[in-house]
């Protein structure tokens, strides 16, 4: 941790079916991980439109992570590998705004995996504390 | 009821109560170590001090756990004062235990770094809990203090093991600084319960749940091991649920029922190892079961999912399997059938979580991957590193100084030796259930001489008593999905028993009409739940409603100790019309599993259920935030704020519901489709059978023996007579489908059928297209009449012909009745497997063919026992009870020669006669045999206009081109797609029995469909804008249901583009709406304006 009294906001899109029982899971495990995380309920990660992830970071938050199932458990079939190619724009998109590309992230987390749900939490919190404000933060 | 004032709030309590309680009961925190809610406050500790402030009096410090609640006095739990005098307890307490974590913990929270004065490191911080526990709760003092001042200190009477002590250990879980207590009292110690959903490999409460998916997913108490409930003490759990739960009185209950049909599904025994004693189970720690290892290798298990050995808990870094432990033996002369699949996913599983460093041996005798998918996946097992060896272990000894493992094995060169493991694993085989003598008694059925119940090929799911059916490994030993399949196929046999009585039992539920919202300002309401202490515990659940109040548009807000509770239901109801509340939000668990009841609630109410919005400040906050509750309290507020942001955008939606067409089509008119469609008509459904070619029976018209000696084709023609007379069913023969449009429940097809066009409305489709036999072009197929396939030697021995070959009448090759007058002369005949089969076209195992290839040599036996049979074979996989006729060909001196995948067999004809050479590891040469009859066992191939009819269905293939279920596991017959079922060879390569079991399942999954009148799509789906959409299109190829179409339609003169979404396909996932870049299309109540709403309010500073 290099800025001890930066206390980021760190939004994550979380499907559904797989990541938001993911994080649930986490709970009934009593696995603790930063407050900083505020999950954001969507039914899928291929619901995530990019203006919400640029909005986001260009009104205060410090980080954006989409969170949805392994690639071949969607729900929906194959909405993750939508939201995986999406991501790759989005990052595109970040340049031309300025923001960093390690403030937004794409993860999988399944429905069973609360530690990775926690350590996926705890590992993006520590990048974003790293890397500071965002540039967009008043 | 005494009126008093904390922290300047006035309250008014019950009398009798104390402080602490009246406190806590309003949700301010206050420190505490002697107190116990169980037990009668002690105010040792005075951890808990509290300024009390009596009218006319100065204030005064009290220990709030003891001091009782009086009228009029002013209680303030935190200033200065307070805080010293709490600082000074932790300081003392921290001298007496220095090295507790509860205590060094309670002087951190204090600023205590270190004592001023001289630690004493004692063990005992005389907070008497123990005591009070042993006596108050257990009855039994068999502790107690002695001693005053300095000298007191918890001792057992003249400082002996005490009889009285009955070692419940609850002394040593109570003790706040870690001390076992009970080793003053008794020398022996607590009795661990062990845990047996994780094999007994931890301990577990005797008042727990008893595995992490049970259902209902609440702990239940051990009436064997409650202290309470056997000898009338403790208690305290009772004491402790705040939702007062606990109900002692519970009673077994004896029901009896009416009932119209029985299924029997009492699952299996898993082999006891203590039975092969040579292998050492129970006397070597590090020699453990595959069940137990699967349970060490779970998340939920008992080391949190770490790989470590029983004996020392340490990282194993060799591990071996012995496959086979309890089956394919004398005593048990079947296959358990998941053994082989289990021992490989715990290797790659083992060695995705470890890594290179792992070492992983399977010692088997034949891999039986014979399942869908599972060769890949033995072959994916085999490039990670899972190391095969083909054995035959004899014994496993331990190495006394690191408890290694010593496996002796004998190659299959018959060469001894012998290797070490860190682990060894058994993989245990399936035995029946411990109650199948029970279960045969009562209900009359014949137990197998393994005591499983076998059924017959083609009625795979009935006994022999009518109403009664069998499903699951007490048929015979199988893996979930044929598990599954069989589930479903008696719940078809059982809706064509008891159609008449569909639907009788259900109620619906009336729900009062619906309160119009529209046009109305949000009024919004918000419930937040304590939980008990889960929430209320960690934050302050007043001050988080005190805070929603101040949130725009809320209009009421309160806190229920269990939201969900039937009294809080009946709270949010009269706040809904008291207030008039337009918009719900409940702060609490997760939606996933409460929304449906809180929706329920409201509109019990008259609102729309999805005016509906929960804030999970539990799951995701208190219960992983436990250790930071001011940030855990602000956190909980922001995600309460950003509930109300989103809910305010609310709308009422509604489930359409649609009337269906409750006809079934079934495509395919093999034993699949027509077992399929039969079972249909007798549910009274209206059936098309479609067939492509003019006849029906499919595949088994060639099938002309079973193994256990059915004849297939009396059964077959059977059913083909009953399906031709049923009137419910119409056959198509000679038909091709056209085109298939709509969706579940509706669909439309259109089809040729011998020369005529017809068009169909159906609410379903089952796919029952079947496969066909691999036509050989390898070994000389086809270059000489004296190499034939399987299905062309059954077809000749059906005949009886004299000869077995193709249409030659060489006396040379009739291998099946001697000539008459002719001397016999012996014959040979050789077997290829895995014709067409796990090569590198075609990596699949056909399954049937080995159980095939005994059959016919088996047969040829039977009628000329001189005759030599050869089995070139790579793994024999007869699984489950097919296993007794591998073991039967072998006594019958069938010869079985394995070969390896890179030295497939040589085929050459010298002069006229046959010759096959083949390399045989056993004995490292090559083995040549001239023979008169070359068998190839050609595998099953997926039909080539399957890929068309996937098209027409859209619903998926595999790589290997046959019909991609939903879940491999748990939906065997479902497709993505709703309202499309696949069963038999279509799926993937199957016996009969298994096309039947498959078959039935579909028609009970199409069942659930067209049993409705109506069904109910949706609610939360995708919904177009037109101003916004200009028909750019982009939203309609990512669509994974094709559920969009453009369309164009004039509007003020001119043509306007637009997209129109398909009700009945989307699932509302949101794809396009993600894709959209003209805010064009949304998902109902997660639109942009939804989101942007919740994100804006996360970014709100408060």
């Amino acid at each position: 941790m290099t800025n001890n009294n930066f206390d980021p906001i760190i939004l994550s899109f979380c499907c559904n079916w797989c990541s938001y029982a993911g994080a649930d899971l986490a709970g009934v495990s009593r696995l603790p991980y930063p407050t900083n995380i505020l999950i954001i309920r969507v039914m899928c990660s291929g619901m995530v439109h990019p203006n919400l992830v640029i909005n986001a970071l260009t009104k205060g938050a410090d980080g954006v992570l989409i969170c949805g199932c392994h690639i071949g458990d969607c729900h929906y079939l194959e909405g993750n590998l939508k939201a995986q190619s999406r991501a790759e724009a989005i990052k595109l998109m970040l340049q031309d705004f300025g923001i960093e590309d390690e403030r937004f992230r794409i993860e999988w987390v399944s429905a069973s995996e609360g530690e990775r749900f926690a350590q996926v939490m705890k590992d993006f919190t520590e990048e974003i504390k790293n890397l500071g404000p965002s540039p967009y933060k008043v | 009821m005494v009126t008093l004032s904390i922290n300047n709030q006035k309250i008014e309590v019950n009398e009798g109560i104390t402080l602490l309680t009246a406190i806590e009961g309003i949700g301010i925190k206050v420190p505490t170590l002697c107190h116990h809610k169980a037990l009668i406050p002690y105010g040792a500790c005075r951890l808990c001090v509290v300024e009390v402030q009596v009218p006319e009096r100065a204030a005064s410090l009290q220990a709030s756990c003891s001091y009782p609640v009086i009228s009029g006095i002013t209680v303030t739990t935190d200033n200065e004062r307070i805080r010293n005098a709490r600082k000074i307890v932790a300081e003392l307490l921290l001298v007496r235990c220095p090295d507790s974590e509860t205590i060094k913990k309670i002087a951190d929270e204090y600023g205590v770094k270190e004592p001023r004065i001289k630690k004493k490191n004692e063990d005992c911080i005389l907070c008497g809990l123990c005591v009070r526990m042993c006596e108050q709760r257990m009855g039994r003092s068999a502790i107690g203090f002695t001693g005053r001042g300095p000298r007191r200190k918890q001792e057992t009477p003249f400082g002996k093991h005490n009889e009285m002590c009955w070692i419940c250990g609850a002394c040593n879980f109570i003790c706040p600084v870690g001390k076992k207590v009970q080793t003053f009292t008794s020398d022996r110690l607590p009795i661990p319960i062990p845990d047996s959903f994780n094999m007994g490999l931890n301990e577990r409460a005797v008042v727990n749940v008893l595995y992490p998916q049970a259902i209902p997913n609440k702990p239940a108490i051990d009436n064997n091991t409650c202290l309470h409930l056997n000898y009338d003490v403790c208690g305290i759990c009772k004491e402790v649920c705040e939702a007062k739960a606990i109900d002692y009185e519970q009673k077994e209950q004896k029901l009896e029922l009416n009932v119209g049909a029985i299924i029997l599904s009492p699952g299996y025994n898993l082999f006891n190892p203590d039975l092969k004693p040579d292998y050492g189970y129970g006397k070597f720690k590090n020699v453990i079961t595959a069940l137990e290892f699967e349970r060490i290798l779970s998340a939920s298990g008992p080391f949190q999912g770490k790989i470590i050995r029983p004996s020392d808990k340490t990282d194993p870094e060799k591990i071996a399997w012995i496959q086979c432990v309890g089956s394919r033996d004398h005593e048990r002369d079947y296959c358990s059938a998941v053994c082989c699949m289990y021992a490989t996913k715990e290797a790659i599983i083992a060695k995705e979580h470890e890594g290179e460093k792992l070492k992983c041996d399977i010692f088997y005798m034949d891999i039986r991957a014979f399942s869908k998918g599972f060769e890949e996946y033995y072959i994916r097992a085999q490039k990670l590193g899972v190391n095969y060896i083909r054995c035959r272990p004899l014994s496993i000894k331990e190495l006394p100084e690191t408890n290694n493992l010593i496996i002796d094995y004998l190659t299959e060169d018959d060469r001894k030796l012998s290797g070490e493991y860190d682990l060894v694993i058994l993989s245990t085989g399936l035995t029946s259930p411990g109650n199948a003598k029970k279960l045969a008694k009562e209900f009359g059925l014949e137990l197998n001489k393994y005591d499983f119940c076998e059924t017959s090929s083609f009625a795979p799911v009935d006994s022999p008593k009518e109403g009664v059916f069998i499903t699951g490994v007490f048929t015979e030993p199988k893996d979930i999905p044929e598990s599954v399949m069989q589930g479903s196929a008696a719940a078809a046999r059982i809706l064509s028993l008891l159609y008449t009585e569909k639907g009788k039992l259900v109620k619906e539920k009336v729900y009062p009409p619906e309160k119009d919202v529209k046009g109305e300002e949000p009024r919004v309401g918000v419930f937040v739940c304590h939980c008990g202490r889960n929430i209320g515990g960690v934050i302050s659940v007043p001050e988080v409603v005190g805070y929603v109040k101040t949130l725009p548009d809320v209009v009421h807000a309160e806190d229920n100790l269990f939201t969900c509770s039937a009294e809080s239901g009946e709270k949010i109801k009269q706040a809904i019309n008291e207030h008039n509340l337009n918009r719900v939000i409940v702060a609490s668990c997760t939606p996933r599993t409460h929304e449906p009841l809180f929706q329920s609630i409201i509109q019990e109410a008259g609102l729309n259920p999805y005016l509906f919005e929960m804030a999970n400040i539990r799951d995701q906050c208190t219960w992983v935030h436990m250790h930071e509750p001011k940030l855990a309290l602000q956190k909980a507020k922001d995600l309460v704020r950003m509930a109300v942001a989103k809910a305010r955008f609310l709308e009422p939606l509604y489930k359409r519901k649609v009337k269906i067409y409750r006809d079934a089509l079934v495509i395919g008119g093999g034993v699949s489709g027509i077992t399929s469609a039969i079972n249909l008509a007798e549910q009274y459904f209206e059936v098309y059978l479609l067939e492509k070619s003019d006849t029906l029976g499919g595949n088994l018209k060639q099938v002309k023996f079973l193994l256990n000696g059915d004849d297939p084709q009396k059964k077959l023609n059977s059913l083909i007579d009953m399906v031709k007379h049923h009137p419910k069913i119409h056959i198509f023969t000679n038909s091709q489908i056209v085109k298939i449009d709509g969706s579940v429940g509706n669909f439309s097809t259109e089809f040729k059928s011998d020369g005529n066009v017809h068009t169909i409305n159906h609410g379903v489709v089952i796919v029952a297209t079947g496969a066909e036999e691999y036509k050989p072009t390898e070994y000389m197929y086809g270059q000489d009449k004296k190499i034939i396939t399987q299905t062309e030697l059954e077809e000749n021995l059906a005949k009886g012909s004299r000869q077995l070959s193709g249409q030659t009448t060489n006396h040379e090759s009739s291998v099946a009745t001697p000539q008459r007058g002719t001397r016999h002369k012996q014959q040979t005949v050789v077997m290829i497997q895995c014709v067409g089969s796990r090569d590198e076209k075609r990596p699949y195992c056909s399954r049937i063919c080995c159980q095939q290839a005994i059959k016919n040599a088996l047969l040829i036996k039977e009628k000329s026992p001189d005759t030599d049979v050869f089995i070139l074979y790579r793994d024999i996989r007869t699984y489950g009870f097919n296993e007794g006729y591998y073991t039967k060909a072998r006594e019958k001196d069938v010869r079985f020669i394995a070969y390896n995948a890179d030295k497939k067999p040589e085929v050459e004809k010298i002069n006229g006669q046959l010759k096959v050479s083949v390399y045989n590891p056993v004995l490292d040469a090559k083995v040549n045999i001239k023979t008169d009859l070359l068998i190839l066992s050609t595998g099953v191939i997926p039909r080539d206009d399957a890929k068309d009819l996937a098209q027409k269905l859209k619903v998926p293939l595999t790589k290997d081109g046959f019909f991609l279920e939903a879940h491999m596991k748990l939906r065997p017959v479902d497709f993505a797609n709703d309202g499309v079922f696949l069963c038999g060879l279509a799926h993937f390569p199957k016996t009969v029995d298994e096309s039947i079991a498959q078959s039935l399942a579909a028609s009970s999954r199409a069942s659930t469909i067209i049993s409705k009148e109506k069904i109910e799509l949706a609610a939360v789906i995708s919904n177009v804008v037109d101003e916004n959409c200009d028909g750019c299109a982009y939203c309609i190829d990512p669509c994974p249901y094709k559920a969009l179409t453009l369309f164009e339609y004039m509007r003020e003169g001119s043509i306007k583009k637009t997209v129109e979404v398909d009700e009945l396909k989307c699932k509302g996932c949101g794809t396009c709406m993600a894709t959209c870049p003209k805010k064009g299309i949304y998902v109902r109540n997660f639109t942009l304006e939804h989101i942007t709403a919740q994100v804006e309010a996360a970014l709100q500073t408060v």
